[in-house]
């Protein structure tokens, strides 16, 4: 049967190379093996350096967003200003403006640096109302408003420093860069310096960043995220009382009764590629049939929460199929078995199995809902605003921001101040994220089963 | 083949391979206790025994292709013409060009059937051009007793073969490079009668050129192309001797159990 | 009622409704459960499901349709009042705003007696801001609006109340003891669930709706031959804008270049090593953290692009080698996007790379081939058509990617190759025609529909031919 005689195959000749001594080309091959071996570490490497670098540059650029330079001294609250009529009546005290507060303060600080011996020559009324933010006299105001008492008294005041000098302390801004900058002057700097020595300044944690609204484009100091994060929850809530239902029964549909046919098939392809479809089209379907059509208010949170829901559910329907699927079918046929109906099966046995795997990708789809930003651009929530929406459900029709798109909109704002907020907004939201996922994780873990 | 064992008497008496107390372990169960085994050079060897005895983890130990699962260790010493093949300065690519393997299932590369038979050569640089590694294909391929069926169709892919002739061009492959011993792990296992006659009656040519050994499950394939035999049980190699007498007067009585059908 | 409380409501007659079903179906069999065709529950839940579901859905289509009718009705009394060059969609606006403020500002008749200029004064004092000039035209229609409104909320209690009481009603009529409540029940849920997976079939029709309905608005506004074939992007207020998208596509194309140049290389590579050369213990650490990289937001990447890498680039690269000067370009935009990208090139690769079977290695290895001898001549070729479907879903997904370019490739709309300098994307384009005060009514504003089409179009394409590529990749080894 062989096709070949004995001499050919003499032809060649078996090679007689001792294996103790790699000839030249298995030494160049063991070189070229080496060096595609560290190609892939390096790639590998350099992804996880990538990663690295990405979150050093914003924990560094955010961390110093957490705390906040304040100056501390008495304030005497004159009467005589605040309150001409002395009655203490609400409605004339909402009439004082705060420029009116921002006098207040400013003699009260002279005062205190008279009072400290910190010589402030060279340094005009202007300049030392400068130190504080002008945010100060607003919460000094609201203060008041909220306890008419105070009138009359001196108490303590922690006043937010303007933006500038808690930026020197942050390392922002420098002595050299201050002589160039028309917001703040070196003198201040110096008068900073000095108040920190008489411990009236300090840089301590700041709780506003996370429960103030939003503030203008000239006081990065005092703008918070109240707003935003509680907008993000309010669309977290409407995506997870949609999308949990609505992706469990689709799935339970397809996964259990689908029958093979066309339609079947019209979901299952529509699916797929609705879960790759880029986020700003969904953006654009809320802007044309949410607000467009049916006419649903603009910067809400019900609005997002929808768009976001039709974005999430392709990407819950596919995790949650996989958790129903990997259920063997020896549960549901023990369940048909003994006479339940194949909803019976589905709802009573198989579900319950299904939950936790079910529970992890609906988390894991709610994580990406939260940092999703594109869509939300297009529905209006870049809005700036200052007032706190309502408690749900009507507060759902209330203007709102969000999370990611509240970093956006800090990144696009002039004082360099904001961008430290945007990373410091960057951390919550990672931190949400973290949060989040290890949920699933733990999730995933503890109650993962192997059939 | 009216005389199955006389007409496979041994006709050669080099000793191509020798294992010497071979140890080997996945973790820490041992899989293969104290083998000894002399293979000799053109002569068809045969390992037989039930499943899980350990014939294919030794015959992986030959060529070091256990090198590739990360829990496995050998110990002992296996030399190839004198040299001993775990040496730390062996490199297991050049041994594997001396040693060749063709395995359970046919695997041809997704590639057509000339690029599979000219793989080998080609990374071994065995061939200075194109007329040359043509030579090698056509003659690896009529070697192998495929060159009739495929030699109008060399440029189409090995994939779409029939199972025999697939595991024909993974024995061509594995010929090509010229090797000096040929290991074989169950060649026939996924092939129906016809195709495994055909490379059975391969397995008897090769012979000619090759130390072949291989690793069967049916007795009745080792009675058939192979001149002496090795029965492996729960890791020891019990008995080792020239194919007739191993079946005809086993000196062990776990030998005769397994030929004679009643372990295994 | 507020939409809150009449959920709430039609939730309560439900609840009832469930208890008295069961308790009648309990009193129909006399009191023996045995006797009755399904398990009481069910009689209970049939009435649940009838009293609460078409309710609900006559809710929610009531609010989906309201708004259309109110608006084209207010419309057409405005339509005869207006002048010829003002625009509808502008004076309904103002509408719409003055019914909401007008709660705020008193009763309906002292806003009808106030002068349009006074009705301004008072709306900006609550700071509600009206676009044009207010005539009273206009406010009698924002009373109009409300009054319509008005009369909707209540007509949409009274029907879904009574949609509810009838369902319950209707099912409580049924109840007999061989009434098939578990079978009617089932079918109702599976009717329930079978609208559930038509969502994502309404979704895409809804998207493609929306997408062409606009596009062919925008299209009879402005000739399609110039959006397609146009090499100017000029959008200008006052009309005779220039809006070709080829400067648009290309800044696209270009950013998603550079982004696969560095994702494929470094994602196929970290997906080889992980799969053939990394031990457990590495790939079980290593394979989540570069998938650490796909779960940050895109926000993240587009701030890292501002702040870090735009800025770097132009220091280190730009200036000294005189290319530009400018920290948003499009290296700045593909190079943060390529690492985003990374972990998708690789998770799919390394799925790939690891369903390629291992025979095919034995084979190889065998043989006396290196691994990397291995992988590059059997693995990767065998590999190969599933990894030219990860790397197409990439590029869609780079293709797509909004807030990276927003942030970091500038606005620039320019036909340029040099990579330092800031061009601009389809979706930057259409988060900038689409944001702030926008008007569907001129062609600057539409155009976004038009991106958004091509861009859904290009996507989509891309998608189903990876998504057949990597199906057919996956069933030749199963």
């Amino acid at each position: 049967m062989t096709d070949i005689t004995a001499s050919q195959a003499a032809a060649m000749p078996p090679s007689t190379s001792s294996l103790l001594a790699p000839d030249a080309r298995v030494r160049r091959r063991n070189a070229a093996e080496a060096r595609f071996r560290s190609y892939g570490l390096a790639a590998i490497v350099l992804a996880l350096m990538a990663l690295v670098w990405l979150l050093f540059s914003i924990f560094g650029a955010g961390l110093p967003a957490f705390r906040q330079t304040v100056i501390q001294f008495p304030v005497t609250l004159e009467a005589g200003k605040l309150d001409k009529d002395g009655g203490r009546d609400p409605a004339a005290l909402a009439k004082v403006t705060t420029v009116t507060y921002a006098k207040v303060l400013s003699a009260s600080l002279k005062a205190a640096i008279a009072d400290k011996g910190i010589q402030a020559e060279g340094l005009t009324d202007k300049q030392i109302t400068g130190m504080f933010s002008q945010e100060a006299p607003a919460m000094l105001r609201r203060a008041v408003l909220a306890d008419p008492g105070l009138i009359g008294q001196t108490i303590t005041f922690d006043a937010y420093a303007a933006g500038r000098i808690d930026g020197y302390y942050k390392g922002r801004v420098t002595l050299e860069s201050a002589s160039r900058d028309s917001n703040v002057t070196p003198e201040q700097l110096h008068l900073a310096d000095a108040l920190k020595e008489a411990g009236m300044l300090s840089t301590p944690f700041n709780p506003g960043f996370l429960a103030m609204p939003d503030a203008s484009d000239k006081r990065p100091e005092a703008a918070g995220l109240g707003i935003a994060v509680l907008g993000s929850a309010y669309m977290m809530v409407v995506v997870l009382v949609l999308s949990l239902p609505i992706g469990v029964a689709a799935s339970i549909y397809l996964e259990e009764f689908a029958p093979k046919n066309r339609l079947t098939d019209l979901i299952e392809v529509n699916i797929a590629n609705l879960a790759a479809v880029p986020s700003i089209v969904y953006g654009i379907l809320g802007l044309a049939i949410f607000i467009n059509m049916a006419g649903l208010p603009q910067s809400a949170p019900i609005v997002g929460g929808l768009v976001l829901t039709l974005m999430t559910l392709p990407r819950i329907i596919i995790p949650t199929r996989a958790a129903l699927k990997a259920v063997p079918p020896s549960i549901r046929d023990a369940a048909l078995g003994v006479g339940a109906s194949k909803m019976q099966s589905v709802l009573h046995h198989v579900l319950p199995l299904a939950a936790p795997g079910i529970l992890t990708g609906m988390i894991i789809g709610l994580a990406q809902a939260l940092g999703e930003t594109a869509p939300l651009l297009l529905i209006g929530m870049v809005a700036f605003v200052r007032d706190f929406p309502a408690a749900p459900p009507a507060g759902l029709f209330d203007p709102a921001s969000a999370l990611p798109v509240q970093i956006y909109n800090w990144t696009q704002r002039g004082d360099p101040g904001f961008v430290e907020r945007a990373s410091g907004a960057i951390i919550v939201l990672l931190a949400f994220l973290l949060v989040m996922n290890a949920v699933a994780i733990i999730l995933r873990r503890r109650f993962e089963r192997r059939w | 083949m009216k005389d199955v064992l006389t007409e496979n008497a041994v006709t050669s008496h080099t000793t191509k391979i020798s294992a010497r107390k071979v140890q080997v372990f996945y973790g820490t169960n041992h899989a293969i206790k104290d083998v000894d085994v002399e293979i000799l050079d053109k002569t068809v060897t045969a390992f037989i025994g039930p499943s899980g005895c350990g014939k294919s983890t030794f015959l992986r130990c030959l060529n070091r292709m256990n090198d590739t699962i990360p829990s496995c260790r050998v110990e002992g010493s296996i030399t190839l013409d004198g040299e001993n093949i775990y040496d730390k300065r062996v490199d297991p690519v050049q041994l594997r060009a001396k040693v060749g393997m063709v395995f359970q299932k046919p695997n041809p590369f997704p590639k057509s059937i000339y690029d599979n038979v000219a793989y080998g050569p080609k990374i071994h640089g065995l061939t200075r051009n194109k007329a040359e590694l043509d030579g090698i294909v056509e003659k690896s391929l009529r070697r192998a007793a495929l060159w009739n069926e495929v030699k109008d169709r060399l440029q189409t892919p090995g994939t779409g073969l029939s199972g025999g002739q697939q595991q024909r061009l993974c024995i061509a492959r594995a010929v090509a490079t010229n090797p000096e011993v040929l290991l074989m792990d169950e060649p026939c296992s996924a092939l129906d009668p016809i195709a495994t006659a055909q490379v059975e009656e391969l397995i008897d040519e090769l012979r000619a050129n090759f130390s072949v050994v291989i690793v069967t499950h049916s007795m009745q394939q080792a009675a058939r192309v192979s001149q002496r035999t090795a029965f492996f049980h729960l890791g020891h190699l019990v008995e080792y001797g020239e194919t007739g007498q191993i079946f005809t007067n086993p000196r062990d009585p776990r030998t005769e159990s397994y030929i004679t059908g009643r372990i295994g | 009622m507020s939409i809150g409380l009449v959920s709430l409501t039609l939730l309560a007659l439900a609840a009832a409704g469930y208890f008295i079903g069961r308790a009648r179906a309990v009193s129909v069999a006399g009191g023996d459960t045995r006797k009755l065709h399904s398990l009481a529950g069910f009689y209970g839940q049939s009435v649940f499901l009838f009293a609460a579901v078409p309710s609900f859905l006559v809710m929610i289509a009531w609010l989906l349709i309201q708004p259309v009718l109110i608006e084209s009705r207010v419309s057409a009394r405005l339509q005869t009042t207006i002048g010829p060059d003002a625009s509808m969609s502008l004076v309904m606006a103002d509408v719409r705003r003055l019914a909401g403020a007008i709660d705020r500002i008193g009763s309906a008749d002292e806003v009808a007696s106030l002068t349009p200029e006074a009705l301004k004064a008072r709306l900006a004092g609550q700071g509600v801001a009206i676009g044009g000039a207010m005539t009273t035209d206009q406010v009698a229609a924002a009373n109009d609006y409300r009054a319509l409104q008005g009369k909707g909320r209540l007509g949409m209690t009274v029907v879904a109340i009574a949609v509810a009481l009838a369902g319950m009603a209707l099912a409580l009529g049924r109840i007999r003891a061989d009434y098939r409540a578990r079978n009617v029940t089932e079918r109702f849920i599976m009717v329930l669930l079978i609208g559930a997976s038509l969502i994502a079939v309404l979704t895409t029709a809804g998207i493609i709706a929306s997408l062409l309905f606009e596009t062919i608005h925008f299209f009879s506004l402005y000739p399609a031959a110039d959006f397609f074939l146009s090499t100017t992007w000029s959008p200008k207020f006052g009309g005779g804008s220039d809006l070709g998208i080829w400067p648009l596509l290309w800044g696209t194309l270009y950013v998603s270049l550079i982004a696969l140049i560095v994702a494929v290389p470094v994602g196929l590579m970290s997906a080889i090593y992980l799969a053939e050369y990394a031990s457990p213990r590495v790939r079980t650490w290593v394979k989540p953290a570069i998938e650490v990289l796909a779960g940050i937001p895109t926000i993240v990447y587009g701030l890292f692009a501002l702040v870090t890498v735009g800025p770097l680039l132009r220091d280190w690269f730009a200036q000294p080698l005189g290319l530009g000067n400018s920290s948003s370009s499009v290296m700045t935009a593909g190079l943060v996007m390529g690492i985003m990208v990374i972990p998708f090139v690789s998770s799919l690769s390394d799925d790939i790379i690891n369903a390629v079977p291992q025979s095919l290695r034995d084979g190889s290895l065998g043989l006396g081939a290196t691994p990397s001898e291995t992988i590059r001549q059997v693995v990767l070729p065998a590999a190969l058509p599933g990894i030219v479907g990860a790397v197409l879903l990439a590029a869609s997904r780079a293709i797509g990617e909004t807030m990276i370019v927003v942030m970091g490739a500038g606005a620039a709309a320019k036909l340029s190759m040099n990579p330092f300098e800031a061009m601009t994307t389809v979706t930057v384009k259409i988060v900038s025609q689409l944001t702030g005060d926008t008007e569907f009514a001129s062609p600057e504003t539409l155009v976004a529909f038009a991106l958004g089409l091509t861009l859904f179009v290009i996507t989509l394409a891309l998608n189903i031919f990876a998504l057949w590529i990597v199906r057919r990749y996956r069933e030749q080894y199963e």
